[in-house]
């Protein structure tokens, strides 16, 4: 499948009241588990977040950040390894540093700063997973609806 | 600049009659004063036809990508002025260029102007251009009667924050002035925006950005910008579209090939410079390279060769990317 | 001859007379430049402005255009045509070059097969040109033949002492300066009592004055001679200069998107996550994905992409449509390309007269 579909598909669940869209990349060896773990352990988080599923937070590059927001997303959190502890050894060191520059970037073209995050989530980390959703999806409730960022022809 | 120019011409030929290179990159004098173009010279009488002027700011680097590659024969002089030297070392830093291949004159410079902005004083139907001995002043001569203009008052974007008048990398040196370090603050105009609210921000750029018309000169010109493929010209990557249908595509298209050279960028100012309708793409360009100052410790890609750019390394001790506050005014 | 005028302090009451019923477009002012677009209360026409960037063409021929919409709902296909332009609508402070660059894209979209969208958009357009202010030195209309002081169209006007005179010429100009009576004002004409023909002495002496710069224009001796249908086309093609010409060419889409006469077009398609759309957008010849076919691109090195965009102005265009040439010399390439490489310098290098 290509991006757009797997965006697609993750925003597009119908929406009558407003309910936030939320897209949240994890990594494959970090962050999913945590969020599986999340699961196992009956811990619950929003169902407006949609999960995809990422090799790793670095396979993660700006563009599909922005092609989130593109399809309807009002708020976009990249989760992977802490810092140290990538499976690949560094890759989230260069998420850490492409994520920060692009955010700056947002918010100087006026795009409120908290709709994007990048949290570090470990496979043992259930209950972060949880609460990580929790607060961002609260966040994004107060924030309201994107209307910065978005194609107007995917929300007509 | 008149002696500089007649100097470069004279080695020139001289370089190509005892066979060093067999083409020039320079700019050839076109229809009125201010409208060299760039040209790749093959006989020695062609460089007759070459200048160096006021004008002449367009960036001649990126022409040696395809003039040094190894299916052309002999070498290649090139003219590049202080400015365009860091533009060529980030392009050996990348290996896009082979330096055996080219002959580097760095030509002395005193500023190049610009004819938008000259036109934007009121002058229309500029007949001829000539610069007054002082070399602060322009002498415009048009249908509708002659003026005069301060030549700092019609400086290209990239020379009014000139990075400095010393060539980082040359195999001869035309000029006749000293480096008087940088001239202005370049950061001044993010600081601006930066300032400004968030709403602000947004206005500002919506309405810079939805003059867009995609013709992509601000990529093309871009020596930074050389990828084989581009991804905006790739059809299957989903974001290949040719025009700006919805505003979100402007934005999209300008964070990106900002993004794509973040770290790469020398602030040759060429994406401004070359925007038909007066976007100041520098802006965003030069955001990155603050933001990579503040964050990583300054860098300045291209001031030598084989350099490893921010984005390319890391600390462990890196900022999180959530602690980007929002410099907004509220 | 039936002129009428209306003072320029008088231009916002005479827009809004028309916007009561009708959209109409003129070069409107964003961050610093200028393009054409929906005129609103508030917005001031700048008679002094010479060029808009793109041209007067993105009013019939928009850089982009849905055509048709496809929406699927379980196993069925929904197909949405998108409906011509069924408005009235008003482009007004065209300038001759614009003028005649409709006539170039006339040829190609009215002709066989028939283009829906674009015709629907020129019939139902009432195009108002104005006589051009201070021509640029990068102007050179005359060349193509142009009449820059009788720009033509539906209503054509001049500029003269502060007034806009108006001379409708064709029925739907009629019908727009009719529905305009309480506005526009009958002008004096020879021998009439009142101002005994001031005004029509006014609109002559603006053209002669206007006349006199054309004539001074530093391009104004520049032909087509060795253009056009006549020339031999494989021997233009062969050209060696061609090498050296494209040699600067950066490969952008400026002089494509900037010309009045280009009129190429790509048809890509957007998912939107719940219909696709299908439409159409500008297309450049300079770029590297032009044309592009399952075997690549038919012209692989941008010695030929620069090659094609002259020769489709100058030889291949005049070959197909009784000599006419497709370039009005508006000088926008001139003023725009980012390295200063223009049709001109081709024509002089190329062309029979221009070694003088």
């Amino acid at each position: 499948m290509s991006v757009n579909d797997t965006v697609d598909t993750a925003v597009n669940a119908e929406a009558k009241e407003w309910k936030p869209k939320i897209v949240a990349f994890c990594c494959n060896w970090c962050s999913y588990a945590g969020a599986d773990l999340a699961g196992s352990s009956r811990l619950s988080y929003p169902a407006d977040v949609k999960i995809i599923r990422v090799p790793c937070s670095c396979r993660v590059n700006p563009m599909f950040i922005l092609k989130a927001f593109e399809r309807g997303a009002d708020g976009v959190i990249l989760c992977g390894c802490h810092p140290g502890d990538c499976h690949y050894s560094t890759g989230n060191y260069y998420t850490r540093r492409r994520m920060t520059l692009l955010f700056s970037m947002l918010d100087y073209i006026g795009v409120e700063r908290e709709r994007t995050r990048v949290e570090w989530v470990s496979a043992a980390e259930g209950a972060r997973f949880s609460k990580v959703m929790n607060d961002f999806v609260a966040k994004i409730y107060e924030l309201g609806e994107n209307v910065k960022v978005g194609d107007l022809r995917c929300k007509q | 600049m008149q002696a500089v120019s007649a100097k470069i011409i004279e080695r020139a030929k001289e370089l190509m009659r005892e066979g060093t290179v067999t083409k020039v990159a320079g700019w050839k004098a076109g229809e009125f004063f201010y409208d060299a173009e760039p040209n790749i010279f093959e006989t020695p009488e062609s460089l007759d036809g070459l200048v160096y002027n006021r004008f002449c700011a367009s960036n001649l680097s990126k022409y040696m990508i395809k003039n040094s590659a190894f299916e052309s024969a002999g070498k290649v002089l090139v003219i590049l002025k202080p400015c365009d030297t860091y533009s060529f070392n980030q392009l050996l830093t990348e290996h896009r260029i082979d330096r055996e291949k080219v002959y580097i004159i760095g030509a002395g410079c005193e500023g190049m102007c610009d004819i938008d902005r000259v036109r934007a004083l009121g002058f229309k139907g500029i007949t001829g251009i000539d610069e007054k001995g002082d070399g602060k002043t322009l002498v415009v001569y048009t249908l509708y009667g002659d003026g005069e203009v301060d030549i700092d008052d019609v400086l290209v974007n990239k020379c009014e924050f000139c990075k400095g008048k010393a060539h980082k990398i040359y195999d001869e040196l035309i000029s006749e002035n000293e480096d008087e370090g940088p001239r202005g603050d370049r950061f001044e105009g993010v600081r601006a925006l930066e300032a400004m609210s968030p709403e602000e921000r947004f206005a500002f750029w919506q309405g810079e950005l939805s003059k867009c018309i995609r013709c992509n000169a601000c990529r093309n010109a871009c020596p930074a910008c050389s990828c084989r493929k581009c991804v905006f010209d790739n059809a299957a990557s989903g974001v290949a579209s040719k025009a700006n249908t919805d505003s979100f595509e402007e934005k999209m298209f300008h964070i990106i090939r900002a993004f794509h050279v973040a770290g790469r960028c020398t602030d040759c100012g060429e994406c401004t410079r070359v925007c038909p309708q007066g976007i100041p793409l520098h802006l965003f360009n030069r955001k990155y390279i603050k933001d990579i100052d503040e964050f990583y410790g300054t860098y300045t890609a291209g001031e030598e060769a084989g350099q490893r750019g921010p984005l390319i390394t890391f600390t462990q001790e890196d900022r999180e990317p959530n602690s980007v506050s929002d410099k907004g005014g509220n | 001859m039936s002129l009428k005028k209306i003072a320029l302090t008088e231009l916002d009451r005479f827009f809004s007379a028309i916007a009561l019923k009708k959209k109409i477009y003129l070069p409107v002012e964003k961050a610093g430049q200028y393009d054409y677009a929906p005129w609103e209360p508030g917005i001031t026409y700048h008679p002094e402005v010479l060029h808009t960037v793109k041209s007067a063409k993105s009013v019939f021929f928009p850089q982009s255009e849905d055509l048709v919409r496809y929406k699927r709902s379980g196993l069925s296909l929904a197909i949405a045509e998108v409906p011509p332009e069924d408005e009235e609508f008003v482009v007004f402070g065209v300038h001759a070059c614009d003028v005649k660059g409709f006539e170039v894209l006339d040829r190609v979209f009215l002709s066989d097969p028939v283009d829906t969208f674009y015709k629907a958009r020129r019939e139902h357009g009432t195009v108002v040109s104005v006589m051009c202010p201070q021509p640029e030195e990068t102007c050179f209309c005359e060349t193509f033949g142009i009449d820059a002081e009788n720009p033509g169209a539906d209503v054509q006007a001049r500029i003269c002492e502060g007034t806009l005179y108006m001379e409708a010429l064709t029925g739907k100009g009629e019908a727009l300066l009719e529905e305009l009576g309480g506005i526009v004002a009958e002008a004096d004409q020879n021998g009439e009592a009142a101002g005994e023909g001031k005004d029509a002495e006014a609109y002559a002496k603006g053209a002669e004055e206007h006349k006199k710069i054309m004539d001074k224009l530093p391009l104004a001796g520049l032909t087509t001679e060795g253009f056009g249908a006549e020339a031999d086309l494989l021997t233009l093609f062969n050209r060696p200069e061609w090498k050296e010409l494209s040699s600067s060419c950066l490969g952008c889409g400026t002089c494509t998107y900037v010309c009045p006469t280009c009129q190429c077009y790509d048809i890509r398609e957007y998912n939107t996550g719940k219909d696709i759309r299908r439409f159409r957008v500008w297309d450049s010849c300079m770029y590297s994905d032009f044309t592009m076919m399952a075997h690549g691109s038919p012209r692989p090195d941008q010695l030929q992409r620069f090659r094609q965009r002259f020769m489709h102005k100058l030889k291949y265009y005049p070959d197909n449509y009784e000599g006419a040439f497709s370039c009005v010399g508006c000088g926008r390439c001139l003023q725009k390309c980012p390295v200063s490489m223009n049709i001109v310098k081709v024509m002089k290098t190329l062309g029979g007269a221009a070694h003088e």
